[in-house]
């Protein structure tokens, strides 16, 4: 199989949930109509996308960014930026590109000098200092980045939900602009998840593993650890700010919530841990779950939590309030940590070798 | 061949002051550019305030990863712990807290200090034993797991206490300045000055002059070999996390009535700030800790007077800077 650089998903029950999410997402707008089920389609593409490159680092390299929502809004704030000030044209997303991903990967490549050098823990102090740095910046910054609120901005006129690609439906849905951007969304996605997936099957992403299994040893084969690592955290960088540019053209919005907030590097966090760390394919399935349960089990939680004030169970309300979600999660992440350190995916193919 | 004199002493190590150095040369640098002598002051008192309280509450972090080479990203959750219990213990007292006496207003905040390093030190030992221990020797488990229990921690503490900030009024004995000549000092930080120093003094003096102490620096520089001497270093271990989330639990205390508010997000705020303060300082120095927090709440506040946009990133410039010049951090000491 070429185009998954030989990387097959190597279990039955694996491969046919991976195969239903491709299908589900590929046909998306004709099978779940409606603007809801459509944006959190789009969500679990750009997540995918975010999470298989937050895997490269973590999953891959063994080291532990948290500065990887900065380059998402590095990517996402770029093409905004380009938009909001200088009118809705594909020339101006194609500018806040050029613009953003190099200062992405600089970023990247400076943050990767200066800190891989000495061990790994080091980086990932000084990727929480450096992304949280960035972080007050962007919402201080207001003349710029609009602040706190964000920039509302247009897209050019095609991917507008106004615009009728030719008149009639197929399989009775409109075919606009909101569709359009949809197919944008998705097809950029998977090329770049493939792109990934090639990247980390390549001679270089074996180098990777060898040196997540021991520094040491591949040190000893003669390649330069500092350079491999720092490469890798250029690369997930910049598929990054990718993914970020693409929610930014998605949502017609970016905003300290929507791209630079901790909370989104913990989204991050626990979809790479569910569905698998190093294995690209986890990063498809710990997405997809985890945004689907985000987008219906979170409203559950508020019922739930009011059910339970009114039939007077004697639970701590506040602690089942949706807003306390985070708890919940964090619960589910130190847990699966713990006790699920192969996530979904690894549990999948080491049923198979035992069978 | 020369027989070995084995009374002779051991070479003296040279001692490195230019770090030292480093806290005074900035606030002597800043004086011209700031200009008028009583704002400096003012600014370098509030610079060695701020200073203090960072690394009361960074010192258990640095010497636990030097330690043990753990690296706790939950070690701001102590401090947050400490806020709260501090509020809840000084509002039954507002009797004190609001007389006028120096004296009942430092009484009231005794209890608060002791039950605050209580609940974060008994706290400390079910964090260590259910998050610490089982990812024991694997960083990258240790530090996604303890950052778990931060945001726990955090969350747990707006569902028991409520999202909303908690004020938390200073005693009234502390309020106000005292003036030298022009300069406006406040009390508060002059007393947070005080403790800081001697919580240093204390720290300095039980690592050189105790046997603990000695066990401490011995199984920072090689724990296997005083594990070889017979010392149960696990345990030595445990009671330096104690040791060190109580002191977090005191910063916390600390941190709140200089704010003047508890809210739980000073959990993340501070974790940020204190590892900049110890990646500064060397992993593992607690001298370097102290000069660490005292230059980066120094280089805060003169930036945060003279250039206000450059103050949100002077931390981040300092850490650079630092790390340009010594690549380990100011006093390297551990050899990992």
């Amino acid at each position: 199989m070429m185009i998954l650089s030989g990387d097959r998903p190597r279990n039955a029950v694996l491969s046919v949930i991976l195969a239903a999410i491709l299908l589900a997402l590929a046909f998306a707008p004709f099978l779940f109509p409606g603007s809801k089920p459509l944006n959190v389609a789009a969500k679990i593409c750009i997540f995918a996308l975010l999470v298989a490159s937050y895997d490269l680092l973590l999953g891959y390299t063994g080291i532990v960014s948290f500065a990887h929502t900065m380059f998402f809004g590095i990517g996402a704030y770029g093409v905004a930026l380009a938009l909001f000030n200088y009118g809705p044209s594909w020339s101006m997303i194609a500018l806040g590109i050029i613009v953003a991903l190099p200062l992405a990967a600089l970023l990247a490549l400076a943050i990767g000098l200066f800190s891989l050098r000495v061990q790994a823990i080091f980086f990932s102090m000084v990727t929480l200092a450096v992304a949280s740095a960035f972080a007050v910046l962007a919402s201080q910054l207001s003349w710029l980045t609009g602040g706190e609120d964000g920039r509302s901005f247009q897209v050019p006129p095609v991917l507008r939900p106004g615009n009728r690609l030719f008149d009639g439906e197929i399989f009775g849905v409109a075919f606009n602009g909101r569709v359009v951007s949809y197919y944008l969304v998705f097809i950029a996605c998977a090329a770049l998840f493939l792109l990934l997936l090639r990247i980390v099957n390549s001679p270089f992403g074996r180098v990777l593993q060898a040196i997540r299994e021991s520094p040491f040893r591949a040190e000893a084969l003669g390649y330069r650890i500092v350079v491999h690592r720092t490469l890798a955290n250029v690369t997930a960088a910049l598929i990054a700010a990718a993914a970020g540019a693409l929610n930014a053209i998605w949502l017609h919005y970016t905003g300290p919530e929507t791209s630079l907030s901790f909370s989104i590097m913990l989204d991050i966090l626990v979809m790479v841990v569910i569905g698998g760390m190093g294995t690209m394919y986890g990063a498809v399935i710990g997405a997809t779950l985890y945004i689907l349960a985000q987008n219906y089990l979170q409203a559950l939680m508020g019922s739930a939590s009011s059910m339970a004030a009114s039939a007077g169970v004697p639970l701590e309300p506040g602690l089942f309030h949706p807003d306390r979600w985070l708890l919940w999660l964090g619960i589910l992440f130190i847990l699966s940590v713990r006790f699920f350190p192969t996530g979904i995916v690894g549990r999948l193919r080491q049923g198979a070798t035992k069978a | 061949m020369t027989a070995i004199d084995a009374g002779a002493a051991l070479p003296k190590q040279r001692a490195d002051f230019i770090p030292a150095l480093l806290p005074i040369a900035l606030a002597l640098a800043a004086l011209p550019f700031i200009g008028s002598p009583s704002t400096w002051i003012t600014l370098t008192v509030a610079g060695l305030s701020m200073g203090m309280m960072i690394f009361v509450m960074a010192s258990g972090l640095t010497l636990v990863f030097g330690l043990m080479d753990v690296l706790n990203f939950g070690h701001g959750a102590f401090i947050a712990v400490g806020a709260y219990m501090a509020a809840l213990v000084l509002a039954p007292l507002s009797g004190w807290t609001q007389a006028d006496s120096l004296w009942s207003g430092l009484a009231a905040l005794v209890p608060a200090v002791i039950v605050a390093m209580g609940v974060a030190a008994a706290l400390s030992v079910a964090f260590e034993r259910f998050l610490i221990r089982p990812v024991y020797g694997r960083h990258l488990q240790q530090i996604l797991v303890t950052m778990g229990g931060l945001i726990v921690a955090e969350q747990l503490l707006y569902g028991l206490f409520g999202p909303q900030l908690i004020a938390l009024p200073l005693p009234a004995a502390l309020r106000g300045s005292i003036i030298f000549g022009n300069a406006a000092v406040e009390k508060y930080r002059l007393l947070a000055v005080v403790i800081g120093l001697i919580i240093f003094a204390k720290l300095i003096f039980i690592l050189t002059r105790t046997k603990i102490g000695l066990l401490i620096r011995a199984g920072v520089e090689n724990r296997e070999m005083v594990e070889a001497l017979g010392y149960r270093i696990k345990r030595l271990f445990i009671g330096v996390f104690m040791a060190g989330s109580a002191l977090a639990g005191l910063g916390g205390v600390m941190w709140a009535l200089y704010r003047e508010q508890v809210h739980a997000s000073v959990a993340q705020e501070l974790t940020v700030l204190m590892f900049i303060v110890i990646i500064i300082g060397g992993l593992g120095s607690v001298t370097g800790c102290f000069i660490g927090a005292l230059l980066v709440a120094l280089v805060a506040n003169y930036a945060g007077f003279l250039v206000p946009k450059l103050a949100l990133v002077s931390d981040i410039l300092l850490m650079v800077s630092v790390l340009l010049w010594r690549p380990r951090g100011l006093f390297p000491v551990t050899s990992r």
